[in-house]
């Protein structure tokens, strides 16, 4: 009995050193910031055999936003500052004195919904090849800024919450009755000017 | 000890146990291993990202394949020159690439995934549009039509 030895404890640490060093390996391999950025889906290309069929799109439903190579914008046919365009845009879309100059609206069944004068309004953004990026993406952003202020008021009049808090069908509700309808012209158009 | 004499009659400080650190440690490891991915490309090319406010998130990490554009970093300059350059993966490449890089990143996924890739274009903000009109309509030759403009979130919200 009295001869029972004591098992030695095992010395524990350096598992410490070792567990440091594997944390320092993925500090150094791996990265952590999210990444974000601004989705879109670009226009499949037309097949070459297929006759290019000149979309018929009312004037009306269409607005121009060009950005030229030195950053200056048009909006439709009056220059403006990046700050105005998403006024302009929003007014665009909403159109909420049903003037005949701007797009017109077409009664759309919703699932989940019901009907909702859904707008034809197209944006038509056209840039030059030597616009900065940087321009482009300001733009892109205002954009998109219009769509989310109109998406939030539609999701405050009929949820009274803004988008972000609404559930996923909710939120394809609000996409559906405002699309975001933004078209990235063909390069050819804008070569021209 | 006390056979050595008074000289020497110190109490000994008993050890701390250490044996707690490595859990400790061991827990930092797999936070980060969880929250974190590899960095799988090293940069050749110089990108600062634009600002934009109404950025969202990418969802699909593991399915995104990155088009990176901007000046060669300094290291490359006497080689590349300064013009703004397209990287892909490793390498510095022209815009007829792109379309085997799209097919090899297809490849790689799995089919049901490949319908979701999205192609996140990392530009830096002062390049001119030129390029990347190109990278786009090489992008939609390949039907690879959902991408991104990765940009970040401007700091004061």
């Amino acid at each position: 009995m009295a001869s029972k030895k004591k098992v030695p404890a095992m010395n524990t640490s350096s598992t410490a050193d070792i567990a440091f060093l594997l944390l320092c390996y993925f500090l150094m391999t791996t990265t952590m910031g999210s990444q974000t950025g601004l989705s879109r889906r670009l226009p499949p290309m037309p097949d070459q055999n297929q006759k290019v069929e000149d979309q018929k799109v009312n004037r009306r439903n269409i607005i121009v936003v060009k950005i030229n190579s030195a950053d200056r914008l048009l909006a439709g046919s009056e220059p403006m500052d990046v700050s105005q365009l998403k006024d302009k845009i929003k007014e665009f879309l909403s159109n909420p004195a049903d003037d005949p100059t701007l797009p017109e609206k077409t009664m759309t069944d919703i699932e989940g919904y019901g009907q909702y004068p859904v707008s034809k309004g197209v944006i038509s953004l056209q840039n030059d090849r030597g616009t900065s990026y940087h321009a482009y993406i300001a733009v892109q952003n205002e954009l998109v800024k219009a769509i989310d202020e109109l998406r939030d008021e539609f999701a405050f009049k009929n949820y009274g919450k803004p988008y972000l808090n609404l559930t996923e069908e909710q939120q394809d509700i609000a996409k559906k009755a405002i699309p975001q309808n933004i078209s990235e012209a063909e390069p050819k158009d804008v070569s021209k000017k | 000890m006390s056979k050595f004499g008074g000289s020497n009659n110190k109490k000994e400080v008993p050890a701390m146990t250490s044996s707690s650190l490595s859990d400790i440690v061991f827990m930092l490891l797999f936070f980060f291993m969880v929250t974190t991915q590899l960095r799988d490309t090293e940069n050749k090319v110089v990108v600062k990202l634009p600002e934009a406010s109404q950025s969202v998130k990418l969802e699909r990490k593991d399915l995104a394949s990155y088009i990176n554009i901007g000046t060669p970093t300094l290291q490359y300059q006497n080689q590349y020159g300064t013009d703004a350059r397209i990287q892909l993966n490793d390498s510095f490449k022209t815009v007829d690439d792109i379309r085997d890089f799209i097919a090899a990143e297809r490849e790689s996924m799995s089919e049901g995934d490949r319908q979701f890739m999205t192609t996140v274009i990392k530009a830096d903000e002062d390049v001119r549009m030129g390029i990347i009109t190109d990278v786009k309509q090489e992008l939609r030759r390949c039907s690879a039509l959902k991408i991104m403009y990765q940009a970040r979130r401007p700091a004061t919200d």
